[in-house]
């Protein structure tokens, strides 16, 4: 159905584009111009603009232009640009949103708010300074953010007697500039804000110039969305419940379409299933594009949480906890490589740090400069870590998947902007990197120090129930831990071992190379095994680092251990139907120096998942739940 | 004439382009409200812009139910056919609406004729609702102002951070990159919201058109009972509105642009009588909607002001 033609017909497009450029280079002044030569700006604004300039007005009387835009107090009265302000206006062929950013350095970032929703930068160049230090960096953030069409606004031409060569030499310098920025298309258009000359009108003045005005390039430029052409992209913001049988995964689809019956996976469970249904913005579809507002359901229950990315079975977004990245540093306190911050990408977030700066990016040369740190506004090339692995694209690949923000964990701000450059994958990248992303970064990630806690003790002594309370203890306070005890290593991974001395020794043997993998990845392991042998025990504290051994001895006699039998495998070996049992006829080494001893028989398991606790604490493996945040 | 249809069912894609961006932008950011904060609220002000943002809510989470609460603050001056369709909208759509009232404001018999704008403004308004956000623990507040609206209002995020106290700063506001949005809080900080940041008055007024949203009918013009006060057209719309000696309502034809307290807001003479002359009209307007906003006249900076201490 089309609407009729005297009230719609509006089906225009819309242009969101933003304006850059170091301070006075005329931003402002020509936004206010485009305002006002394409009737956007009201009468009572008019008017209002007329009082402000007669009052703040650095243009002598005339219109200042700038104070249309610059909304603060503050900017108003100390006649600068601090913070973006958006702007809209349209023209018979297209709507336009305009983003005036602030050109001074200490506001950057308020420039990159602006250019990263934009589809083109307007680059303002003073026609009698040429490419300033802040031309280039807003060129290059420009860049990073994702922006592939620039236009070189060659400003205040009037000031250098319309000379045709000026304007060629600060095209070829931006060029030679430019060259390694990987814009597609930037627009060289010599204007005049002030008079307007070649923004809404050719000018008389540049007879020599063949182009388009800056509106018309603005009018005509093709913005190709190829979100479209890349593979669907759905991270999921929230799953709704219309009815007890219900799940669907609602959220932006960024990139791609989507179909019913369409074959998808879930990015953190690597779980498959298919579209079953659509709804764009509450109705039911059969299919969905880039940029809707959706909400699936899937045709099995998988289990999809927020965060998380559904895709494509066949074009899966990459997925790593390690990887490279650009970012622009935003907070007053420089970048601590190490530290512990969250990562938002999508609509997840995850603990992350940065595990080492690569180099820092001289803005005027573009030249990698070492660096120990990011200072405000800086943009270096680093490795992050994240606490567990995130579904991403590459910035290049696709812009809407492969871009995060750094937030700061105490203060909650946004402290850096990233773009993804490439997984870093163990074994791929041997140098640094490799030692770059430690069992103590990870560990920091985690807020804690991993470590064994290695209970031993006879067969029913309480080893595994005293380990399943102080994980759940533990994790309910916020650590991360893993328990490792008979029951889940010899179904599996030692399936092929039995009960001889042998046999034992090779248990134990395997389960404290898997506890020294968990230990790296940052885990406080939990071990509930009767380890009889004082050896193995040992070899296994030599596997692994000072402190990160913990031998926990669960003191039960043995007449207790008899007498409770849980899994009445003492009367099995009493009757004669369990060869080599601990304690009946194989022998239990009692630890020689253990870190601690419990003593079972007047005390309930949970006491004593306490007392393991409070052990930890004092050793300083992690703060107590009361003083962590 | 257009027909309007109920949308249900119908293709959607009768939206032009770049309404349908708009529209998955301001679901984009409900829906992201709704998931990331604890106790979020949608402040309801009963206005055009109030009407569009609820449409896009119900969109946003459907077939589900709205699951945010309604918060209007009311400043016991509003338009009685504001009031009536307010409460018509929360017993049509099933919404869990709650009314605040600054009763010490009440109490002090702070009034907008008395007490003068400025004044009724801040205590019924904007310290209204920081007590009523503090009272009911609210740590988003998503609201429907627009950045084409006001010159401080085009500076705002769309997740706009407020310090405790619920203060504004709007020098120091965080970046706001593609479409990630930072909704992490420090104790006592709270984020107000703003889903129609990029929507223009035309756009609202094209969406109501498209998706047949209904309005409260003061929008439209009719003939009402009319005074004339410093150049604005104030509705008698009760007798609070004290007449002056020798003033006498005159029966003009005219239509509101924005909605507030009646005493407070000017109408504007017209002959739309439907939403496809609304849009006409403004398409040919040479004048802002805010025109008629008596509390923004006080001078330019007076909403930077307003903001800062915590008005919407
Ligand atoms: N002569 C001349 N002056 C200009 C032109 N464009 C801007 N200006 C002046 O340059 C100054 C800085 O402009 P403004 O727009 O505030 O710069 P911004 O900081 O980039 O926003 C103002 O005094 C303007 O009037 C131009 O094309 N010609």
């Amino acid at each position: 159905m089309r609407a009729p033609q005297s009230v719609a017909g509006d089906d225009r497009a819309q242009l969101r584009f933003f304006t850059c450029g170091s301070v006075d280079d005329g931003k402002s002044t020509l936004i206010g111009r485009l305002l006002q030569d394409t009737g956007s700006i009201s009468e009572d604004q008019l008017e209002a603009l007329r009082r402000d300039s007669a009052r703040f007005g650095t243009t002598g009387g005339e219109l200042d232009f700038a104070l249309l835009v610059d909304g603060l107090e503050d900017e108003r009265e100390q006649g600068i640009t601090i913070d973006v302000a958006y702007r809209y206006f349209s023209t018979p062929r297209r709507a336009f949103v305009v983003a005036d950013t602030p050109g001074h350095v200490q506001y950057t970032r308020n420039m990159a708010t602006g250019a990263s929703g934009a589809e083109l930068a307007v680059l303002l160049v003073d026609a009698r300074k040429g490419l300033l230090p802040q031309t280039r960096r807003h060129a290059a953030i420009a860049s990073l953010m994702g922006i592939r069409h620039a236009v070189l606004a060659v400003n205040k031409f009037d000031l250098v007697r319309w000379d045709r060569a000026v304007f060629e030499e600060i095209v070829k310098a931006f060029a030679t500039f430019a060259r390694q920025l990987g814009f597609e298309e930037v627009v060289p258009i010599p204007v005049c804000a002030l008079q307007g000359d070649n923004l809404t009108k050719h000018s008389e003045n540049t007879p020599w110039y063949q182009g388009p005005t800056l509106i018309e390039h603005l009018e005509t430029v093709e913005i190709e969305s190829n979100a479209a052409d890349k593979p669907a992209r759905l991270p999921v913001q929230t799953i709704l419940r219309p009815d007890a049988d219900t799940r669907l995964y609602a959220g932006t689809l960024v990139s791609g379409s989507l179909a019913i019956g369409d074959p998808i996976v879930a990015s953190s469970s690597g779980r498959m299933s298919a579209v079953a249904a659509i709804f764009v913005a509450g109705e039911a579809r059969a299919h969905a594009v880039a940029d809707e507002a959706v909400a699936i359901a899937l045709a099995d229950e998988i289990d999809v949480a927020r965060g998380e990315v559904i895709a494509p079975a066949r074009a899966r977004p990459r997925c790593a906890d390690q990887f490279a990245a650009h970012l622009v540093w935003m907070s007053e306190n420089p970048l601590l490589p190490g530290r512990s911050l969250l990562l938002r990408i999508g609509a997840r977030t995850v603990p992350a740090s940065v595990t080492g700066i690569k180099y820092r990016l001289a803005v005027e040369t573009l030249e990698h400069q070492p660096a120990r740190t990011l200072e405000l506004n800086d943009i270096g090339v680093c490795n992050i870590a994240t606490a567990a692995p995130i579904a991403f694209d590459l910035f290049s690949e696709n812009r809407n998947t492969g871009g995060f923000l750094l937030i700061d964990r105490y203060s909650s701000a946004t402290i850096a902007a990233g773009t993804i450059d490439f997984a870093l994958r163990r074994g791929e990248n041997v140098h640094l990197q490799e030692l770059d992303v430690s069992k103590r970064t990870r560990a920091t990630l985690m807020g804690q120090r991993p470590c064994i806690v290695w209970l031993t003790g006879l067969s029913g002594a309480g080893k595994s129930t005293i380990a399943n309370r102080l994980e759940l203890k533990l994790s309910a306070g916020g650590r991360h831990t893993y328990l490792l005890d008979g029951d889940n290593v010899r179904s599996g991974l030692n399936k092929d071992l039995g009960f001889t001395a042998a046999d034992r020794v090779e248990n134990i043997r395997r389960v404290g190379e898997v506890a020294k993998l968990f230990l790296d990845a940052g885990i406080i392991v939990l071990c509930a095994f009767i380890s009889p042998f004082r050896e193995e025990r040992a070899a296994v504290r030599g596997l692994v680092g000072e402190g990160e051994f913990l031998e926990i001895f669960v003191d039960t006699p043995l007449h207790l251990c008899e007498a409770r039998d849980p899994k009445g495998l003492y009367a099995k070996s009493r009757r004669g139907q369990l060869p080599n049992f601990t304690g009946i006829d194989s022998p239990y080494e009692r630890p020689e120096r253990p870190d601690l001893v419990l003593e079972t028989a007047n005390a309930d398991p949970d006491t004593l998942a306490d007392r393991v606790i409070d052990f930890l604490a004092s050793r300083g493996y992690f703060t107590p739940p009361s003083a962590s945040s | 004439m257009t027909v309007h249809r109920q949308a249900a069912g119908q293709d959607v894609r009768t939206l032009p382009r770049r309404l349908a961006r708009l529209e998955a932008e301001a679901i984009h950011v409900l829906r992201e409200t709704a998931a990331e904060f604890n106790r979020p609220v949608l402040l309801y002000s009963i206005g055009k812009d109030s009407s569009a943002l609820l449409h896009l809510a119900a969109k946003a989470f459907r077939p589900a139910k709205i699951p945010l609460p309604l918060l209007h603050v009311d400043t016991t001056w509003k338009f009685r056919e504001m009031i009536a369709f307010r409460d018509a909208t929360a017993e049509r759509l099933g919404l869990d609406l709650t009314v605040y009232v600054n009763e010490e404001g009440l109490r002090q018999g702070i009034n907008p004729i008395d007490s003068g704008s400025a004044l009724h403004t801040h205590v019924m308004k904007t310290e209204a609702l920081r007590q009523a956000l503090d009272r009911y623990g609210f740590d988003a507040a998503i609201g429907g102002a627009r950045r084409d609206e006001e010159k401080s209002r085009a500076k705002e995020r769309i997740f706009s951070h407020r310090a405790a106290g619920h203060i504004w700063d709007p020098r120091n506001q965080r970046p706001e990159l593609w479409r990630l949005f930072n909704t992490n809080l420090k104790r006592g900080d709270s984020m107000r919201v703003f889903p129609l940041s990029n929507w223009t008055e035309l756009d609202v007024w094209d969406y109501i058109r498209l998706q047949a949203i209904p309005v409260v009918p003061l929008y439209f013009a009719k003939p009402r009972p009319i005074v004339r006060r410093s150049g604005n057209l104030i509705l008698v719309d009760d007798d609070r509105l004290r007449l002056g000696p020798g003033e006498a309502p005159e029966m003009l034809r005219v239509r509101f642009r924005t909605l507030g307290c009646y005493p407070l807001t000017g109408a504007i003479e017209s002959a739309a009588e439907t939403v496809e002359q609304i849009v006409e009209e403004l398409r040919a307007s040479r004048f802002s909607e805010r025109q008629g906003r008596i509390i923004d006249h006080d001078d330019s900076a007076s909403m930077e002001k307003k903001k800062r201490e915590g008005y919407f």
